[in-house]
């Protein structure tokens, strides 16, 4: 290497410590268009002005209800089922390999599966003729899809991962000396858990909430293949919106916006606690 | 949902890559030879949207036109009407746009995306039930039974709306538990027996085979849904989008389509 080129290339190393290569700063700039510009699209092409009327419709109005309340139920499901899941995946560290990995890959499977899938997988277990539902039918003539209800099991089923992990990671953070401290003193265990462990774990558990909450508010695929798709009973959002696409795209876009801005608020609630441990 | 896509020759891309390699070859030799090659060598894409109702029936006469046309390659995406007018106007590379009904190829029509459409089928609703007929359905006023689980399209597609003129003009009042996308979503969830009753086309109960039981019922020969299909204006290559259409509406059309329980036009 002559003296020239070495020099050269320190010169490049100081530079580059600074500022990215130039392909990073383009591919980046295209990363954030692609995330940025649909949603700006959507906000500029939305028919304003006739907006208020969009919104008031009694299909709009339905489906906002219905959503709303199918996403708090199954929230409030995910917090009562889910903080003792992930208080079990956090103690999980001591457990011997394979059923520690099974209990993880349980929780992470609906995370990473196409929502479909898992209405399909629902349809099996709870449909008329699944193994239970076909049970359930038989035995007490209840049946689960087609119901309110069916919409809130898909939008657990596909948002209880997100509450236990966002529990479960502030678990493992929290500090053990404390819980310690109250069981020397004598509590039992049930204690501290309910005044100790959880109090000490509460923003993770708001924060898993919220995204639990947005995650059901948007789900989509399990609960049409799941719940079908009936006006305030089992047509959420975004299947209304989905619906609308088809003969009246304008209502579609007021549908998208509406779901746009309550995503934009959960964002602004959660502000810099996205997760535990990752604070921006 | 059931939006499918198919490549009938997969092996045509390859094919057409050793011929266009062959034909560059030769193109070394002599000029003529090159462009006699280039003619028969790339395959034309001809992409056909046609309505979920259409799918079985398209999928076969798109093989056979394929083993007539062997320089072409039909490629079918099929969905709610609907739905895949939205596509058309939203820009989807459509060459055929075939529609279950009149409305969605107006859309097409009226975005001037498309011109004088030729109707090619008709279509008409039956009662429909899961093999066996659990729960004993035996008309339409069934529909209305509260404790039945009932499917119908919604009213914003083309089956949909045509139910919803049936059950108007016979006087029922359906209690349905889901409003679906599409008829082929109606038609697999009698398939499964999640649900007791639905309305679905005549031609969806025989594609569905054994699985179903159709039921016929009075008054659905006054609700005719009419198929109108046409290539697209700025279709890529509408010679041969032209051929299929002629091919379905033609003979050897016509005859699929009354096999698998389309009426004529």
């Amino acid at each position: 290497m002559t003296a020239a080129s070495s020099r050269s290339s320190r010169r490049r190393i100081a530079h580059s410590a600074g500022r990215l290569a130039w392909p990073i700063a383009v591919m980046a700039a295209a990363a954030l268009a692609l995330l940025v510009l649909p949603l700006l699209a959507l906000v500029l092409r939305a028919p304003w002005a006739d907006l208020p009327g969009l919104l008031v419709r009694e299909s709009v109005l339905q489906a906002l209800v219905l959503s709303f309340g199918t996403a708090l139920a199954a929230t409030a499901l995910c917090l009562v089922l889910g903080v003792p899941l992930a208080a079990v995946l956090a103690r999980a560290s001591g457990w011997p390999t394979l059923p520690r990995r099974l209990l993880r890959a349980a929780v992470t499977v609906p995370l990473v599966l196409p929502p479909v899938v898992g209405g399909i997988a629902l349809l099996q277990l709870l449909g008329r003729r699944g193994l239970v539902g076909g049970v359930l039918e038989d035995a007490f003539g209840i049946t689960v899809p087609f119901t309110t209800g069916a919409v809130v099991v898909a939008q657990v089923f596909v948002a209880l991962p997100f509450l236990v992990f966002a529990v479960e990671g502030s678990l493992r953070s929290a500090n053990r000396r404390t819980e310690l401290a109250a069981a020397t003193l004598g509590a039992s265990r049930w204690q501290v858990f309910r005044h100790v462990t959880l109090p000490l774990v509460a923003p993770g558990v708001a924060a898993g909430a919220v995204l639990c909450f947005s995650r059901a508010l948007g789900e989509f695929g399990a609960t049409i293949t799941f719940a079908g798709s009936l006006p305030g009973v089992t047509r959420t959002l975004p299947i209304a919106s989905y619906l609308a696409m088809q003969s009246d795209p304008d209502e579609a876009i007021a549908l998208a916006l509406l779901l746009l801005a309550v995503s934009i608020a959960v964002l602004v609630g959660l502000r810099d606690r996205w997760l535990p441990g990752v604070r921006a | 949902m059931s939006r499918r896509t198919r490549r009938t020759r997969r092996a045509a891309p390859v094919s057409a890559l050793a011929l266009a390699a062959a034909a560059a070859l030769a193109g070394c030799a002599t000029t003529d030879a090159s462009e006699a090659g280039s003619t028969d060598a790339v395959p034309t894409t001809v992409t056909v949207f046609a309505a979920a109702s259409l799918a079985n029936v398209f999928d076969s006469l798109a093989e056979r036109f394929e083993a007539t046309h062997p320089d072409v390659d039909i490629v079918l995406s099929s969905g709610g009407s609907g739905a895949l007018a939205q596509q058309i106007v939203a820009g989807a590379p459509a060459d055929v746009f075939a529609s279950s009904a009149e409305a969605p190829m107006d859309t097409v029509v009226d975005a001037r995306l498309a011109a004088s459409p030729t109707v090619f089928a008709t279509n008409t609703l039956e009662l429909v039930v899961p093999a066996g007929n659990p729960a004993g359905v035996a008309g339409l006023d069934d529909l209305g039974r509260a404790e039945l689980r009932v499917a119908l399209c919604d009213v914003s597609v083309p089956c949909g709306a045509a139910t919803s003129d049936l059950l108007e003009r016979e006087g029922v009042t359906a209690a349905p538990d889901t409003l679906e996308a599409d008829v082929t979503s109606v038609v697999t969830k009698v398939m499964l027996g999640e649900v007791d009753a639905a309305v679905v086309y005549r031609t969806d109960v025989i594609a569905a085979g054994d699985a179903v039981e159709g039921i016929e019922v009075p008054g659905a020969a006054s609700v005719v849904n009419r198929y109108p299909i046409a290539v697209m204006a700025d279709a890529a290559s509408p010679g041969s989008a032209a051929e299929f259409v002629a091919f379905v509406t033609g003979a050897d059309g016509r005859a699929a389509l009354d096999a698998a329980g389309f009426g004529a036009p």
